[in-house]
């Protein structure tokens, strides 16, 4: 799956890294608290959360994550915007609502993907 | 350290959250320029933005040290925050005091101690209640 199926997937609205739009994506993890997403490594993975400040972006960047989408509608600032486009990380915001857009991707062939350490 | 280590100091503001994790994004780039292994770079990363968020939601900011030789990058971290009374159980996955309005910016599930744990090739906390805590993170570099 690439960046640009994800947004058709979760009719979303893609707010940073048009040039991003053919990495391939291979897992994904959802979840508002941060150290959570931390505590798993996943290759080319995307993160769904609904926590909309700069350190949603900062825990994607320091897993490598290429690309994040912020559920129920919520558009983040332009602080978050800059600190996305500083660590190349593509950006979207959909209408779903997490447990939504996180069935939508796993049906579409996506998954958890974890592994550790 | 070797003499021909690299040095870099960062100052974490306790009273501005937004600013919590930019001395790790810094440094995770400077790895990165070094051309230090990805895992590498990755497994710092992640200890050191946990310990750098914990300085910020827990002890008021603080300050960072990293070093950088031919083995090993170490980075130690010091606030004059309120101490850790129970290392043990604050190394305990789940096992938070953070506030709702912390739990709120994304942080507080209890997690930040077992990933640096985890990440790291050795952690050290030596913490002193009402005189603060030093973390001391290292991870061995991979040729
Ligand atoms: N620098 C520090 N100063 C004082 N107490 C600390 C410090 N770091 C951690 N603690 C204490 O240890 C507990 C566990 O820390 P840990 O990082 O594992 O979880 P957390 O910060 O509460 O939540 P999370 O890391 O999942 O966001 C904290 O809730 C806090 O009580
Ligand atoms: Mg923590």
């Amino acid at each position: 799956m690439f960046i640009k199926d994800i947004q058709k997937i979760l009719d979303a609205q893609l707010l940073v890294g048009e040039e991003f739009m053919d990495t391939e994506v291979r897992s994904a993890c959802g979840s508002d608290m941060m150290s959570d997403v931390l505590a798993f490594v996943k290759d080319q993975a995307v993160l769904i959360t609904g926590l909309l400040n700069q350190q949603a972006i900062r825990t994607a960047a320091m897993m490598d994550m290429v690309c994040v989408v912020f559920v129920r509608g919520k558009t983040p600032g332009e602080d978050i915007l800059e600190a996305a486009r500083d660590n190349g990380i593509a950006v979207m915001t959909t209408t779903h609502r997490m447990f939504t857009a996180c069935g939508l991707l796993f049906e579409a062939g996506l998954n958890g993907g974890c592994h550790i350490k | 350290m070797s003499e021909n280590s690299l040095h870099y100091h960062y100052v974490v503001p306790g009273d501005d959250f937004t600013r919590a994790g930019i001395a790790s994004s810094a440094v995770k780039k400077t790895l990165k320029q070094l051309g230090i292994y990805p895992e590498t770079v990755r497994k710092l990363s992640i200890s050191l933005f946990e310990g750098e968020i914990n300085m910020v939601i827990h002890a008021d900011g603080g300050e960072i040290d990293v070093w950088i030789d031919d083995e090993k990058i170490v980075a130690e971290l010091v606030d004059k925050g309120p101490g850790i009374e129970n290392i043990e159980l604050a190394m305990q996955e789940g096992w938070s005091t953070a506030s709702e309005q912390v739990r709120g910016l994304g942080f507080g599930a209890g997690m930040g101690l077992p990933n640096m744990k985890k990440y790291s090739d050795e952690l050290i906390i030596d913490s002193t209640v009402g005189v603060g805590t030093k973390v001391t993170l290292i991870v061995n570099i991979v040729k």
